[in-house]
């Protein structure tokens, strides 16, 4: 197997607040490999954000990494300095935001976005060079040139998203980090957004880990999906076993809950809200609301089951069940 | 169509959940004056302030404020603790005579200028359209005329200024900021939840206004009732050191206007234009912390409850 | 807006002694006489002019058009103190001294003052800016002119450093001149310093304010992300963003800062606008009063029609433009 080009070992982000430290990243670990795109979904407060930005450093006090390691090329990103770190940023490891409607700067144009990473970073200093480049890389995601002397709310959303993305890859990072890039705009320029992701991945060869919470999305985009519930990676698998064969009941209960053609059933939702991250359920976060929860379930955290090469699960019935369950799961009938 | 108690059972009020038990005012007081030590110490020095005000005439022989009560050009010493001025007047008296006068004219346009702007505010946040153009291009016009020259003109225009004159005239400045905030709140308001469910109820326009917006206000009001009793004393005390204010009677603007006057400064009588000076700067330097301190206080109940 | 505003202030200006018990010019001349044994044949004249000028036999609506038009030609009315000096001439003595005082402290405080909001406001900011911030707040709340007493008693007084009072020394004639402006230069450093001792504060903790809900902001984070310096996401990202409402506040206060300006040249006898106010309201120089009080209003009702102006420099949002989405 090749090495992975980013390794992350039992991530750990705490808050501190008045009744304890509450773990927004529970012990987090994945890899990822060069081309590969990861996808990570969860409920809101499920902790997928905070562990894509813990990655660059970027979790603000009173918030701190408690813990672990993300291995980049041989670095450790989490133990870097303030120096390494900002180096790191973008020219390594770089972030799509979460709502790009309001992460550019509105006083500045596109260009001066731009040109200003360009500069922290100290490339391209030659201006006949840094013009053709910051051309290129509106070209690269389907933007005209003269965007770049626009300023941000002459933009629709997807144009701005898109000029978020040309400013991730404009260093051509390893890894690219996509905090829900899609979440606030309609279908069709979701698509577009998407597709010009996979374009500028493609053509620098990057591996994207995209967080969101639509697994529809994550069907058609991800290589691997990861499951993430109450800060815990509770099942992480190659795209098509998750959809065919998902162990977790969370997951299982995700993938039903999508509309399909197929069943015209009245939809699942899942019952219960999501949990407290300050007050997390006793053992496993999950068992208030699972369908299949025994009374071990509220003693025990369960330990990471490996199924297979790719397929992790942390439930303690995951062995239990097979195929027919996942297939009865996706008709809508109770599992 | 459920009844009004059955949603005010099932809707939070003001946006909050509340428990069920929620701690008696003054535990409440006490703990909000615990977290906010700039307001804790900023009402301290209003209620020293406010002490010597009215307990001071009780201590002091008023008498000796009078024109030739005591040898003039005194410094200060055993017999008259603040010396006296130019013309025999015992500062030490005269202060705690002007204090209270100063408070009650910065007191009484600030509760003024307050109800003015509460009033105007609510009715033009509320009720929008031509209500809200008219009553916000007054406050701006208002505004941008500078306070001290609308003041001076109107003063130089009266016979003879009394305290109470002043604090009408003074209130006429203080109102703009209030109305302002409270516009900008009751505008927010208006569209929250519980409103919608009262006016689907039925219920009528001043009557909402002030049933369920007032009071939410309550702790904006209590913020800007500090910034306009500033304010107010700010502008009494302007036109007064320019010798608009009441002329026959003691404030702390008039003592350093007569202190001006008589070249006090220059003449190094320092002991005369000191102590209403220093009074001034403790009243509004108590003024700021108390603003300062509940306007954090209101902004992180806000938060918590949000 | 700024006509409106204009035009307002000349109106409150007109009716305001009007509608005043009291015919103004009988009462100021009836004083006159009385106080100063002036040549009653000279005020008897005045009293005609005026009359006849104002028409103040004429109905009400005549007068204000008078009234209008007078204004618009720049024929302020005498100075019932000085005559046959003019109010125009008044104002015109006296305003470049309170433009270079008022312009330069208020310019000087605002970029001070809101530099150091916002990096009280900034995380890593140095302690020294925690330090200086507390004494400069508290300082806010005192009157400026209040300060000016403490500060000429220390450093004029106590200690001779500079001039206690007035714009130039006793015997000096003022012209456009170079000693004349070292001399206003002097005599501008304490009311200079009082101003902007007093606003800073003020400055610094709405600047402070705003920089902490823009710190909040997407931007920032992203900014932060892409490796900037500490110093670019501060000064591009996070106190550009501040700063529009920033100058809203500005504009808002400015007639707050005259007000203050005007009494602090009082305390020092400085010869600008504010001083020769104070002179004519003692004076009971009616006209004198109305013309600068005219000239205030509607010169900062100027002043925030200008820094309108000045926000689409800054904020591209407000210009008028090309929105191809």
């Amino acid at each position: 197997m090749e090495q992975p080009l980013l390794d992350v070992r039992g991530l750990h982000v705490e808050f501190p607040t008045a009744r304890g430290p509450a773990r927004a990243v529970d012990g987090v670990s994945f890899r990822l490999n060069r081309g590969m795109r990861l996808g990570l979904v969860g409920e809101s407060g499920s902790g997928k954000s905070t562990t894509v930005l813990a990655l660059m450093q970027l979790i603000k006090a009173p918030g701190r990494i408690g813990g672990g390691e993300a291995w980049l090329a041989g670095d450790n990103l989490l133990a870097m300095n303030t120096a390494q770190m900002r180096q790191a940023r973008f020219s390594r490891i770089a972030l799509v935001p979460q709502g790009a409607m309001n992460s550019l700067n509105p006083v500045l144009t596109v260009r001066a976005q731009i040109d200003d990473l360009l500069d922290a970073h100290g490339q391209k200093p030659d201006p006949a060079q840094r013009l053709q480049h910051v051309a290129g890389l509106l070209q690269r995601v389907g933007l005209p040139e003269t965007v770049a002397d626009q300023y941000p709310h002459q933009l629709s959303g997807g144009m701005k998203q898109r000029v978020c993305i040309a400013i991730a890859i404009a260093l051509s990072p390893q890894v690219i980090l996509a905090d829900e890039p899609t979440s606030a705009l309609d279908v069709i320029v979701q698509k577009q957004v998407m597709q010009t992701l996979i374009h500028a991945q493609k053509e620098i060869g990057a591996a994207i880990v995209l967080v969101g919470h639509d697994m529809g999305l994550m069907a058609q985009f991800a290589h691997v999906v990861g499951v993430m519930y109450a800060g815990r990676l509770v099942e992480i698998a190659p795209v098509r076993d998750i959809f065919a064969n998902p162990r977790h009941p969370y997951t299982r209960m995700l993938i039903s809950s999508l509309p399909s053609f197929a069943t015209r059933k009245v939809f699942r939702g899942i019952p219960g809200v999501a949990p407290s991250i300050v007050n997390p359920p006793s053992g496993c976060a999950f068992h208030p609301r699972c369908p299949k929860a025994e009374e071990r379930c509220s003693r025990e955290v369960p330990a990471e089951d490996v199924l297979s090469d790719a397929h992790r699960v942390r439930c303690h019935f995951a062995r239990v069940g097979g195929a027919a369950t996942a297939a009865t799961a996706q008709a809508g009938t109770t599992p | 169509m459920p009844t009004r108690a059955a949603l005010q059972r099932i809707l939070p009020r003001r946006g909050v959940a509340v428990s069920r038990e929620t701690p008696g005012t003054w535990r409440r007081a006490g703990a909000a004056m615990a977290s906010e030590p700039m307001l804790a110490s900023g009402l301290l020095l209003l209620l020293l302030v406010g002490l010597f005000a009215m307990l001071g005439p009780l201590v002091i022989n008023t008498e000796l404020a009078q024109i030739g009560a005591a040898p003039p050009r005194q410094r200060p010493g055993a017999e008259h603790w603040l010396g006296t001025d130019v013309q025999g007047r015992d500062i030490f008296a005269a202060l705690v005579l002007a204090t209270p006068q100063t408070l009650k004219i910065g007191l009484f346009a600030g509760v003024m200028g307050l109800g003015l702007g509460c009033i105007l505010g609510l009715l033009a946040g509320y009720f929008g359209g031509w209500t809200d153009t008219v009553v916000r291009t007054l406050a701006d016009v208002v505004m941008t005329i500078p306070g001290i020259a609308v003041l001076v003109l109107v003063a130089t225009n009266v016979r003879s200024m009394t305290v109470a004159l002043m604090a009408v005239i003074v209130a006429g400045l203080a109102w703009m900021y209030p109305t302002r905030t409270i516009r900008a709140q009751t505008l927010s308001m208006r569209e929250r939840p519980y409103v919608d469910i009262a006016r689907l109820n039925g219920m009528g326009g001043l009557q909402l206004v002030f049933t369920e917006i007032f009071p939410n206000l309550l702790p904006y009001i209590a913020a800007s009732f500090v910034t306009a009793v500033s304010s107010a004393m700010l502008a009494t005390i302007g036109l007064e050191a320019l010798g608009l204010g009441p002329q026959n009677e003691f404030t702390l603007g008039m003592m350093i206007f007569w202190a001006q006057y008589y070249g006090a400064i220059l003449r190094n009588l320092w002991w005369w234009w000191l102590p209403p000076v220093a009074m001034m700067a403790l009243i509004f330097i108590a003024l700021l912390l108390t603003s300062t301190g509940m306007d954090r206080l209101v902004n992180r109940r806000l938060r918590v409850e949000a | 807006m700024t006509l409106l505003v204009a035009f307002l202030a000349i109106t409150i200006n007109f009716l305001i002694p009007r509608a005043m018990p009291g015919d103004p010019i009988e009462q100021q001349l009836s004083q006159l006489s009385a106080t100063s044994g002036g040549n009653v044949g000279d005020i008897q004249a005045m009293v005609k002019a005026y009359r006849e000028r104002f028409g103040l036999d004429k109905p009400l609506w005549r007068q204000y058009l008078n009234y209008l038009s007078d204004v618009a030609r720049g024929d302020w009315g005498y100075s019932l103190t000085n005559y046959p000096e003019r109010v125009s001439d008044v104002l015109r003595a006296g305003l470049p001294w309170t433009l270079a005082l008022l312009g330069t402290a208020t310019l000087l405080s605002f970029s001070i003052g809101t530099l150091l909001g916002g990096l009280l406001a900034w995380p890593g900011s140095s302690r020294w800016v925690h330090v200086l911030g507390v004494p400069v707040i508290l300082l806010s709340a005192v009157p400026y002119f209040i300060l000016g007493i403490l500060l000429m008693f220390a450093f004029a007084l106590s200690f001779p450093l500079l001039p206690v009072a007035g714009g130039y020394p006793f015997g000096f004639t003022p012209a456009w001149n170079w000693a004349t402006v070292g001399y206003m230069a002097l005599h501008a450093v304490l009311p200079a310093m009082s101003i902007i001792l007093a606003s800073i504060g003020t400055w610094a903790i709405a600047m402070r304010g705003m920089v902490i809900s823009v710190r909040g902001e997407d931007y920032i984070l992203l900014a932060e992300a892409k490796g900037l310096s500490a110093r670019r996401v501060f000064l591009a990202y996070g106190l550009r963003n501040a700063l529009l409402p920033q100058l809203t506040h500005l504009a808002l206060t400015l007639s707050h800062i005259v007000s203050g300006a005007i009494l602090v040249e009082v305390i020092f006898a400085y010869p600008g606008i504010g001083y020769r106010l104070y002179q004519a309201i003692h004076a009971k120089d009616y006209f004198v009063i109305q013309g600068i009080v005219l000239l205030l209003s509607v010169s900062i009702a100027f002043t925030m029609l200008l820094m309108d102006l000045l926000y689409p420099l800054i904020d591209p949002r407000i210009r008028p433009g090309r929105q191809n989405k």
